[in-house]
């Protein structure tokens, strides 16, 4: 399948120093990618090259075989969403306001009910449709970003209307949720995966990194170490080697039923294989 | 659709608010006409707006002249004045992000007055020569020139590498303010008596000395920038997230903000030119219109054309009217009902601001 948007050899040089270097990455229809790696690493950087906000200094973003700087912003807005890492607001509109500028301007042919449908839904999707009415200062850290969750999910919504194929891209978008919402919001997050949904997550927590399906990225440097399934990508060497954590790694609490998902599979099981003995996980 | 959410997408329903709004500036405005040191009444108001100078009796086309000539083009004037400041306000505060931002606060209407002043104090001398025989073009144009000149340098100050720094802008404006006050210091100190007296009276701001000429001068650059700042509205909304948000919802966020700049520049320029520094409307106004209809721009931009409007003419005729026959300078009253209005508004704002 050919991928909706693809890194090709892309570095991002400032101030003498190179934040992403060389990086090669096909982000495709219904994939799920999660990318790791220590503060520094050039994991947000990477994330705002994909989106096209900042341009690369080498290489180039192509989008659906086309360079990305040839692609129009509300062109753009229709085929990928953005959650940033945090977000203020100069002014005091609703919960339901800032998730309805994720429908301001996007999607063809929607009529005002449409739009007012999805913006409920996603509201509803993200948990925080009984905040609708509250001025978005009020709210905790936790419910901003969940309503941000909600306006990304609206722009998708009303973005299908004109692209079918759509990347959503997520910046630490579990920073400051509870655990509960941090495992709903995961899950979400695979599910739109499922449905067809590509989906690239920048993720801080390794144990809920590693328990995501799909593909782990793991970045150093600037540069993309490795990707591929979590017990590949996550080896106790690795784990030494570029967080320079062997201890922490080993005292990572074996405690299943912390992280156990509604659905008997649980984050925890799969984050295992990135404690101490990833083989023996692995082989078992 | 969940039980949370409103039944509409927009928190105030624009027609409604719009055409009250509307209403109101038509009242305030047949109020103008009829209030002054002359008395109209309103049915004479009536009649000569509707059949002009022709009539039967004297007193009739004594008040006709009036009318026409003197109140209706001073209200209409009134009406470009009050809708170019309170929509740039409202445009500059929603580039900024913030709330308090002002033209006044940037430095476009200081630089619109220094050309002004320049006009004033040095048009004799240095202007005459070419602009002779368009005397009463040089104040407008000199305004207009000098307002969009400071925005241009602070937009160059403050872009690098295509990128303009609202922060860097804000302190870049304070830096020009602070400069084109010395220069107009300089300027009243090299001033003889009569320019002295043009100098201090524009300098409070007046809609007196109202000409249809003036409108004539002041229209085509005022109500351009009425008619294109709704289609700012989504860009602006989407900028309240943040540049880089309103990028990823699809607005092309350098020219939205070039294209603010341009209209603010134009329409605050126009303002000064004909009415001379009337503060604090453009942070009035929005600020009133956001804590009653909410912050969306679709409703905010032309809610403040018609307040702002409807506010300058009214604080204009308690300016003719309060010492008749005499006329208090309109911006000696906005200001001293705004400042108030500004620091409650400091107050009430838990934390205070930040930029």
């Amino acid at each position: 399948m050919s991928p909706i948007i693809e890194a090709k050899g892309v570095s991002y040089r400032r101030g003498g120093r190179h934040l992403v270097q060389a990086v090669d990455l096909a982000v495709t229809a219904g994939s799920l990618t999660t990318v790791v790696g220590p503060n520094g690493a050039g994991k947000s950087t990477l994330l705002r090259l994909l989106c096209g906000e900042l341009a690369p200094t080498d290489g180039g973003i192509v989008v659906n075989g086309r360079p990305i700087r040839s692609i129009a912003p509300w062109q753009l807005a229709h085929l990928r969403a953005v959650m940033p890492q945090a977000s203020d607001l100069g002014v005091p509109f609703t919960a339901f306001e800032v998730a309805g500028l994720g429908v301001e301007g996007i999607g063809r042919g929607l009529s005002e009910r449409d739009r007012l449908h999805i913006v409920g839904e996603a509201l509803d999707g993200a948990d925080v449709a009984h905040l609708a009415h509250r001025t978005y200062q009020t709210l905790s850290g936790g419910e901003r970003q969940r309503v941000h969750f909600a306006r990304v999910l609206a722009q998708l919504r009303a973005g299908r209307s004109v692209e079918a194929r759509q990347v959503l891209f997520l910046d630490e978008p579990i920073a400051s949720l509870d655990l509960k919402h941090q495992l709903a919001l995961l899950r979400h997050v695979r599910r739109l995966a499922d449905d067809g949904l590509a989906v690239v997550v920048v993720l801080h927590d390794l144990q809920l990194a590693a328990g995501m399906d799909g593909d782990l990225v793991l970045m150093q440097d600037g540069r993309l170490i490795d990707r591929g399934p979590a017990e590949q990508v996550l080896t106790a060497e690795r784990m030494a080697e570029v967080f320079g954590v062997r201890l922490v790694a080993k005292t990572l609490p074996p405690h299943p039923w912390m992280l156990a998902d509604e659905r008997g599979s649980t984050f925890a099981q799969d984050a295992l294989t990135c404690s101490d003995e990833p083989r023996r996980q692995a082989s078992s | 659709m969940s039980t949370g959410t409103p039944g509409r997408l927009l928190r105030t329903r624009r027609g409604p608010l719009l055409a009250g709004l509307a209403g109101g500036l038509l009242l305030a405005g047949f109020l103008a006409m009829s209030l002054g040191p002359t008395g109209i009444p309103p049915g004479r108001v009536v009649d000569v707006l509707a059949h002009g100078m022709v009539g039967a009796g004297q007193e009739r086309a004594g008040d006709a002249l009036i009318v026409l000539q003197v109140r209706l083009p001073r209200l209409v004037l009134g009406i470009l004045v009050g809708a170019a400041l309170a929509t740039s306000g409202a445009l500059m505060q929603g580039l900024f992000r913030n709330p308090l931002a002002d033209p006044g606060l940037v430095g476009v209407s200081a630089g619109a007055a220094l050309a002004a002043a320049t006009t004033i104090v040095l048009g004799d001398a240095l202007l005459a020569p070419w602009i002779g025989p368009l005397p009463f073009a040089a104040l407008p144009i000199g305004a207009f020139v000098g307002g969009l000149l400071t925005t241009l340098g602070l937009y160059a100050v403050a872009t690098r590498s295509g990128r303009t720094s609202i922060a860097t802008m804000l302190l870049a404006g304070v830096a020009f303010g602070a400069l084109a006050g010395a220069l107009m210091g300089f300027l009243s100190y090299l001033s003889d008596d009569r320019q002295l007296r043009d100098l201090s009276f524009w300098s409070l701001g007046s809609l007196s000395g109202a000409t249809w000429v003036k409108v004539a001068a002041v229209a085509p650059l005022v109500l351009p920038v009425l008619l294109a700042s709704p289609f700012l509205a989504r860009g602006l909304n989407a900028l309240s997230l943040g540049e880089a948000e309103a990028f990823h919802l699809g607005v092309p966020v350098q020219r939205v903000k070039a294209l603010a700049i341009l209209l603010v520049a134009v329409a605050v320029g126009a303002s000064v030119a004909a009415a001379g520094m009337i503060g604090f409307v453009g942070i009035v106004v929005p600020h009133v219109l956001r804590l009653a209809a909410g912050p969306d721009h679709r409703v905010l931009l032309p809610a403040s054309a018609l307040l702002g409007g409807t506010l300058l003419i009214g604080a204009d005729t308690v300016a003719r009217t309060l010492a008749a026959p005499a006329e208090l300078p309109i911006g000696i009253l906005t200001a001293a009902i705004g400042a108030p209005f500004f620091l409650w508004l400091l107050l009430r704002r838990p934390g205070g601001f930040s930029l």
